[in-house]
């Protein structure tokens, strides 16, 4: 049984113009210590995904339909004081923007002591020297002066770091960082991610690592789900999924990688944008930007079909 | 408010058909019957002379005999006086046709006024930041914590005092628009300046810059338009508030004559006989007056709700 | 923080000196101290010796500058009506003003507060709905009309309350006359207290609401659910804290508004203050009065002002010893 597992998972938005699917049948696997990686454009359903396995996605939108099984519990339906008591404690999250992540009028301390104290029952010392210990785990430099400050004294890089110790405060089962890197410079971003991975492995903690830079996910994670309009159109093992992608949209993401490109040569951009959630179009959501389409793909959605190790959606997939 | 945000363009018709404010208002039960109101309201003012029974203006035309008629309906009521008349014998309905028109055009021309003000040391303030601008914001600061109404009590009261009161009485509508308007530029200045400065982070005012464009061109054509729905929106509050400032300011004496009431000074008039029983001289002024804000205020808040102008300080 | 102190003050001093100057041009402009003291019987020479005894034909800056030197001295001239110092006459007001602005500060505080917190995190609750509605309707009655609705309600037609007056008072500290310790004294000031507290409640209402509606959608506030604190911790501290930076600010401006307001007040309640006698003043003529009354406001606008930016600076860890915001 694996740690968590999300079957046929859909989210919808209550808007003015009529309901909008943000979600659509979202199945798959997290093993325990695992890392996997979501990947797709802005606006594919990553951050909703995220947000839906904690059991947060406000309204108007809610969680149509599906389950999320964590621990014998399917999160979805979870009442809100057993849910609240999951957040932040067996399932951590970490935001986009560590500038906006922080409360900027409490200081560090604050923020990190009620994280430690709301779910468990120890003294303001204990919770402090937890405190302390996960920001030495971050490599923050003097934690103890840290927890007297406020966030706006910290630069970026540090305070994805305390936003990172505060995610482990509670020694979570899994963490979720929605683009935990895209609001740094390039630098630092390396070194978030290379912490990350470490305290991970450190901490044997599940990690769902969201993100439109394939670049990133194949440095941290084993396993990739790629998310297109909603839905996952294919997910297997990273190796597996970089050297020889199946979807032509995975494909197209893979093609378009810096490093994919001939120096001089323009960049191998997929032709087209995604359809807006609002006016998906019918059978495949890809066919208008694939360059394989057919009638078929017009109007038949294509269900997720295993493949070998890994799963597609795909009425002609790519095969070697 | 200010007709220079307002560029006609051919195709703004359809622009405004096709806009989400026609269709919200479309929708919009409150929106509507504010407005319907407010046509009312502003028919009724400038067909005054028209629709008013008396001129009541003109004293002769009344008789002190005929003083504290309450109005159609309660006992002691006189046919010629539909809303009964004030303590000075004048034909109540008359006088508040007169004063709602006074009142509508004080609180019109000082906004504008505020307008023209307030959008030119605004657009200043926030084209050319630094120094120019602190010290402007920090004016507009201290002017707003002094509050228009006590400015404007004591402009008045010596205005007043100077010039004496028969002199004062024929310029009291110039002299309060005056007041209001220069006394209350810094909501408009505040505004335009924080929608000068979102603007001027947008990257088509680079652009403008770099084709050579003149600031009063870059300001005029391309940053003045973007601030037009945030300015409707405080335009109808500052309207409001202008109205309220008048009435209030005559309400002290120091507003509108009562020789040339308007409805503050008509609630003033009528202040001490509700001790005596003759509501009517302040309850229906009053009542005119709550109603004329409180549908400025709905239509208002109605834009800000589909205006959405952003919050940007 | 004390370099922070020294510019607010310098900046409050500048401030003083304006008002002071305006309101010293006022009483250059506003009639004339001879008459007052001499009457129209005099004769022109005499009149002109006067005038070249007391410094009235001197350069404007001269006597500005004679004037300012007075003021600090706390002299401010002395009233034509009371034949008493303008300054005496004022404190002696000054109690019963202040009176009244606490108890509407005291309503505004007890009421904007929880319903504007309430109506943000409950938009859509019925309860929230009404107070939106009260507070623009709250907002479109003028000040004088709520206290001439409260007079015909409570003291015309039910007789419940007085409807002018301070009622009884107690002495505090010696030299402070207060309404607020005696049932007597309450019962006048609850009125009044209202119909001033009625004009910036629903306006406090509107603005807690609106801003902390906006800080609830922050992403600080998505962190703490995800964190999985309470929904009291939420709300009460990590959104309330933020909501009230601008509250705060704002908050400082609506007590200007305020004093501005006792005037409208205590005239329809001819409550004993310092607005009322400003009024009376007024139609008096009595410019040393009026001057005098300009300088005492102008000093508490800046007091309050330069207290609430330290307010602000102490609450808002953003705030560093210069007085720039640093923004996150």
């Amino acid at each position: 049984m694996a740690l968590l597992s999300v079957k046929n998972l859909g989210v919808e938005f209550e808007l003015r113009t009529g309901t909008v699917a943000a979600l659509r049948d979202v199945s798959f696997d997290l093993e325990s210590g695992e890392r996997i990686g979501i990947v797709g454009e802005s606006g594919a359903g990553k951050s909703v995904c995220a947000f839906a396995i904690l059991n947060l996605i406000s309204k108007p939108g809610f969680i149509s339909s599906g389950r999320i099984w964590f621990k014998g519990n399917d999160l979805a339906s979870l009442d809100g004081e057993s849910m609240r008591r999951i957040r932040g404690n067996e399932i951590s999250m970490i935001f986009q923007d560590p500038m906006m992540t922080l409360n900027p009028v409490l200081t560090i301390g604050t923020q990190m002591v009620e994280t430690i104290r709301t779910h468990h029952p120890v003294s303001l010392d204990d919770a402090r020297n937890i405190a302390v210990e996960k920001l030495k785990a971050v490599r923050i430099p003097s934690p103890e002066t840290r927890l007297e400050q406020y966030p706006h004294e910290l630069s970026g890089g540090m305070r994805q770091r305390v936003v990172i110790a505060i995610a482990l405060l509670s020694d979570p089962g899994i963490i979720i960082a929605d683009e935990p890197t895209t609001a740094l410079d390039v630098t630092i971003q390396a070194e978030i991610l290379e912490l990350l991975l470490t305290l991970c492995n450190d901490y044997h903690v599940g990690l769902i690592l969201i993100t439109h830079d394939l670049a990133v996910v194949s440095e941290v994670t084993q396993r990739i789900l790629v998310m297109y309009a909603g839905r996952i159109i294919e997910q297997g093992t990273t190796r597996e999924i970089i050297a020889r992608p199946s979807h032509p949209y995975t494909e197209g993401l893979i093609g378009a990688l810096p490093e994919k490109t001939t120096p001089g040569q323009p960049l191998n951009q997929i032709p087209g944008v995604m359809p807006s959630l609002q006016d998906i179009p019918s059978g495949c959501a890809f066919h208008n930007r694939c360059e394989f389409a057919a009638q078929r793909c017009r109007s038949d959605l294509p269900r997720p079909t295993d493949l070998e190790s890994r799963s597609v959606a795909c009425h002609f997939p790519i095969r070697d | 408010m200010n007709p220079d945000t307002l560029q006609i363009r051919p195709d703004s018709w359809r622009r405004f058909r096709e806009s989400p404010v026609l269709h919200s208002f479309l929708r919009h039960r409150t929106a509507q019957v504010s407005a319907a109101v407010l046509l009312v309201y502003l028919l009724a003012s400038i067909l005054a002379s028209v629709v008013a029974p008396y001129d009541p203006w003109d004293l002769t035309q009344f008789d002190i005999m005929d003083s504290e008629i309450p109005p159609a309906g309660s006992a002691g009521a006189d046919d010629r006086f539909v809303l009964g008349t004030d303590a000075m014998g004048r034909d109540m309905f008359s006088t508040i046709l007169y004063g709602t028109g006074i009142s509508i055009v004080i609180g019109i021309f000082a906004t504008i006024l505020q307008g023209a003000i307030g959008i030119s040391v605004g657009l200043v303030a926030g084209y050319y930041g630094g120094r120019l601008d602190s010290f402007l914001m920090r004016v507009a600061d201290i002017q707003l914590s002094f509050t228009t109404l006590m400015v404007a009590i004591i402009v008045l009261a010596v205005f007043q005092a100077t010039v004496g009161l028969e002199f004062y009485e024929d310029f009291a509508v110039v002299a309060i628009i005056l007041v209001i308007g220069i006394a209350e530029w810094p909501q408009y200045a505040r505004t335009v300046r924080a929608c000068v400065l979102g603007e001027k982070k947008k990257e088509y005012v680079d652009a403008a810059r770099v084709i050579g464009l003149s600031p009063i061109t870059i300001i005029y054509r391309h940053i003045l338009p973007n601030t037009f729905s945030p300015l409707l929106v405080i335009s109808t509050v500052q309207v409001a508030n202008a109205i309220i400032t008048e009435a209030a300011l005559s309400f002290l004496g120091l507003g509108m004559p009562v020789t040339k009431p308007s409805l503050g000074s008509l609630i003033r008039n009528g202040f001490e006989f509700i001790f005596s029983g003759s509501w009517w001289i302040t309850a229906l002024p009053a009542m005119v007056l709550v109603v004329l804000i409180l549908a400025i205020n709905l239509l208002g808040d109605w834009l800000r709700d589909v205006l959405n102008p952003k919050k940007y300080d | 923080m004390l370099a922070f102190l020294i510019r607010r003050l310098g900046q409050a001093l500048v401030v003083m000196l304006v008002i002071s100057f305006l309101s010293f041009s006022i009483q250059d402009e506003l009639g004339d101290p001879l008459r007052e003291l001499v009457g129209q019987s005099v004769s022109e020479e005499t009149r002109e010796k006067l005038r070249d005894e007391m410094g009235l034909n001197d350069p404007f800056l001269v006597q500005y500058w004679r004037f300012l030197g007075n003021a600090v001295r706390g002299d401010l001239g002395t009233s034509y009506f009371f034949k008493r110092p303008a300054l005496e006459v004022i404190l002696g007001k000054l109690p019963a003003t202040i009176d009244l602005v606490i108890a509407a500060t005291f309503w505004i505080l007890l009421f904007s507060i929880p319903v504007g917190v309430f109506a943000a995190i409950r938009p859509d609750h019925w309860f929230s709905r009404v107070a939106m509605g009260l507070s623009i309707l709250g907002i479109s009655i003028p000040v004088f009309l709520t206290a001439i609705f409260l007079i015909y309600l409570f003291a015309v037609e039910l007789g419940w309350l007085p409807s002018y007056g301070r009622g009884d008072t107690r002495m505090l500290f010696g030299g402070w006359e207060t309404s607020l310790l005696t049932r007597d004294g309450l019962r006048h000031i609850f009125l009044p207290s209202i119909s001033l507290a009625s004009v910036i409640l629903p306006l406090f209402v509107r603005m807690i609401r609106s801003e902390m509606m906006e800080v609830l959608e922050a992403e600080y506030i998505k962190f703490a659910w995800a964190k999985g604190l309470r929904k009291r911790r939420i709300w009460m501290l990590h959104a309330f804290k933020n909501t009230l930076l601008p509250v705060i600010t704002v908050g400082g401006v609506q007590l200007g508004i305020m004093v501005a307001y006792t005037i409208l007040t205590e005239t329809v309640f001819q409550w004993p203050g310092m607005g009322f006698m400003f009024l009376e003043a007024i139609h008096r003529v009595d410019t040393p009065l009026i001057v005098a009354y300009l300088i005492v406001v102008g000093l508490i606008f800046v007091v309050t002002n330069t207290v609430v930016d330290i307010i602000y600076g102490l609450v808002n860890p953003m705030v560093n010893i210069t007085g720039q915001r640093n923004e996150p």
